[in-house]
């Protein structure tokens, strides 16, 4: 019965002898020249502009935080759209009630200039 | 399907959450006139938020003697919400009265201040009149979230930070034992109503011994314990209270409190009703550790916000008294102390408010010393809040005692009413201390900062009209107290 | 066969796990999300109940849970941030300043 997983076992162990001989292999016969360029993270992609442990600046918190609150409010979004035809005019008015109340917190958000990065 | 919605929508009466919506309206309003205003000028905003409680308030009375139920059963403005909804109403005022002169001293004129008190009010009025642990706790954590911003308001101060930060998180884990809890009455019952609950405990005895209904049942007791800020849930209380801008500290001592109370009495009086025997003798061993706790740990205390933050947790156990009493007088009584404590308390912040300085490193015991000779006014004014607070004749607190522990009588439970008494001749101690430094001490200050012309001054003479007059006429107001109650 | 009490399990095993990290962590945002994962916890609770009674409450009380949850996280943060302008730090051994 397990038989049949007999010649995938062997595919794993071919893949895992290639993976770990080939890595043995380049360090023993391989040539060792580092430069910078070469240690870097990501060698053919952005250069680097800093270390990965710096400190972010803090409009991004701001901005993270109003995301997450007007993100959120979508939710109540779904379930009143599924059911759209259902409620009708009533739900068409509740929802857009809710919506102003969205627009009022955003219109605060804006005039207080929350939403410039300088 | 169809019938269901149809039902849902005509189920919805708007009339049952109409003071609320209107001071939400005048809320989301007024923070609009603050954004469009220039900064620095708050004086508009803050008596615009007056009006919006005035007419709030008008329409909350219309609810008297008028129940409206809501939402399905959710919401029920009956006489029990709305008179907790006016003490609400009447402690944000008087905390707005006392803000302005507040805020431009401390420097902070920030107009955001305003609109969050009116949404602080809006929640708590929520769970006055939230029949559904859904509706209580939307009120709860409407009311929770502005006042975390309202404690941490002045942001460059690390005192108040400090009081933001301690609240939220302290508030925000109860919020999770307090969710925790209705998760699982709700597995047992299938409902989050509060009726619901009451009923299926009436057609199930045998649930009460369930695990998990038992959890389920604590777990949601933990959350509101800790709100109105009962032994052994009140360690955040005095952080919060010392660190908070004055006039909030004045309201969660007041509003909120008052709506913590109301979600506490209807949860357990109409919800638990089945679990009587046990939770009265849970609440009387709370009722004395919180008032003994309170009133111990006050004596020590030299910073009179701090000692004010502890006398309100002692004031929290006689309160419980009542509801240990679980009887007409004593669940009346509650309603009548808290608008009483509403009076005596931030009248006496009120006062503190007025006679600190930019920073109010001198509210200190000795930071009162000749007060009673150098304003002779704010030092008797003073005297009738500390003996309110004390529950002495005749101001308020007395009368308000008197009716609790007439209550604990009634019921039988002599032994709780004779440790009331004893735990407030303690508190007589560190009241009198404050006394005695206004007056048998020599002024190190002369008190010239001091302007008795600002709207300060409004809710001062309110809160002592309101003692006084409570103290010597009772009646009145008790027998309303007796038609709110349940 | 997946119960709903393995459901009641794994919700209690996170509840006790948030707990324990809010008690016993320092550092402030990390007890944050040790709440967050207090208050997750009891969607899970809730959603599983939800199917086991059979009727829709809990789940309408998750998306109340989900929403008021945000508005905490953005009050907390932003609270966070005014005191680290001013401490420059987040320790909860910092929080120092009110004490008897």
């Amino acid at each position: 019965m397990l038989d049949i997983y007999l010649p995938i076992l062997v595919v794993m162990g071919i893949a895992f002898a290639f993976a770990i001989g080939s890595v043995i292999l380049s360090r023993l016969i391989g040539v060792k020249k580092p430069s910078a360029v070469k240690l870097a993270p990501y060698e053919c992609g952005m250069p680097l502009i800093g270390t990965a442990q710096e400190r972010f600046s803090v409009k991004f918190y701001i901005i993270a935080m109003l995301f997450i609150l007007f993100d959120i409010e979508a939710v109540f979004l779904y379930p009143w759209a599924v059911m759209f035809k259902r409620l009708g005019i009533f739900g068409f008015v509740e929802m857009g009630v809710f919506i102003i109340i969205l627009l009022v917190g955003f219109i605060y958000v804006w005039k207080k200039g929350a939403l410039e990065w300088e | 399907m169809e019938n269901l919605v149809q039902e849902a929508i005509q189920n919805v009466n708007l009339q049952a959450i109409m003071p609320s919506l209107v001071l939400c309206v005048f809320g989301m309003a007024i923070l609009m006139v603050s954004v469009f205003s220039k900064r620095g000028s708050t004086t508009h905003i803050a008596w615009l938020s007056i009006a919006a409680l005035v007419v709030t308030g008008f329409v909350t009375l219309i609810g008297w003697n008028n129940p409206q139920a809501g939402f399905a059963g959710s919401v029920l403005l009956d006489n029990f919400a709305t008179f907790f909804s006016m003490i609400c109403i009447i402690a944000a005022g008087l905390t707005i009265l006392m803000s302005d002169d507040y805020l431009r001293r401390e420097g902070y004129p920030v107009s955001e201040y305003y609109p969050l008190i009116l949404f602080t009010t809006a929640g708590a009025m929520w769970m006055a009149s939230g029949t559904d642990l859904m509706t209580i706790f939307l009120g709860l954590e409407v009311l929770s979230v502005s006042l975390y911003v309202l404690a941490g308001f002045f942001r460059n101060q690390t005192r108040s930070n400090e009081a933001g930060l301690k609240y939220f998180f302290l508030g925000a884990f109860s919020t999770g034992f307090l969710l925790y809890g209705v998760a699982l009455l709700y597995g047992v019952t299938g409902t989050t109503k509060v009726d619901g609950i009451a009923a299926y405990l009436m057609a199930n005895p045998e649930a009460a011994m369930n695990t998990m209904f038992i959890a389920g049942g604590s777990l949601l007791l933990v959350g509101f314990l800790f709100k109105v800020a009962a032994a052994p849930f009140h360690m955040w209380t005095p952080d919060v209270y010392q660190g908070a801008p004055t006039p909030i500290t004045a309201f969660m001592s007041a509003g909120p409190k008052a709506a913590a109370f109301a979600a506490l009495m209807r949860v357990t009086i109409i919800g638990l009703d089945g679990l009587q025997s046990e939770l009265t003798s849970l609440f009387w061993i709370l009722a004395v550790l919180t008032m003994t706790i309170g009133n111990f740990i006050a004596l020590t205390q030299k910073d009179l916000k701090r000692m004010l933050a502890y006398s309100s947790i002692s004031h929290a156990g006689y309160v419980m008294v009542g509801l240990v009493a679980w009887n007409e007088i004593g669940l009346s009584a509650i309603l009548f102390y808290m608008l009483v404590y509403t009076f005596m308390n931030m009248g006496a912040f009120a006062v503190l408010v007025l006679i600190g300085k930019k920073g109010e490193d001198n509210l200190t015991l000795d930071g009162v010393a000749g007060l009673g000779y150098k304003k002779p006014i704010l030092g008797i004014v003073l005297s009738i809040f500390l003996f309110s607070l004390m529950g002495l004749p005749p101001t308020a607190g007395f009368t308000a005692k008197f009716y609790i522990f007439a209550g604990a009588i009634e019921a039988g439970y002599i032994w709780l009413a004779v440790l009331g008494v004893l735990n407030s001749a303690v508190s007589l101690y560190y009241y009198l201390r404050v006394m005695v430094q206004m007056y048998f001490k020599d002024p190190e200050e002369d008190f010239a900062w001091v302007s008795i012309n600002g709207p300060v001054t409004i809710s001062i003479v309110v809160s002592a009209v309101g003692v006084l007059y409570l103290g010597i006429f009772p009646h009145t107001l008790m027998s309303l107290a007796k038609l709110a109650g349940f | 066969m997946i119960t709903v009490n393995h459901y009641l399990l794994l919700s209690a095993i996170l509840f006790a796990i948030g707990t324990f990290g809010v008690l016993t962590r320092k550092n402030a945002i990390v007890i944050f999300m040790c709440i967050e994962v207090m208050l997750n916890s009891v969607n899970l609770t809730f959603i599983a109940l939800s199917r086991h009674v059979g009727n829709m409450d809990g789940q309408i009380f998750v998306f109340f849970v989900m929403t008021v949850a945000a508005a905490e996280a953005a009050v907390g943060l932003a609270l966070m941030i005014a005191f680290f302008r001013n401490k420059e730090s987040i320790d909860t051994d910092d929080f120092n300043m009110l004490k008897w």
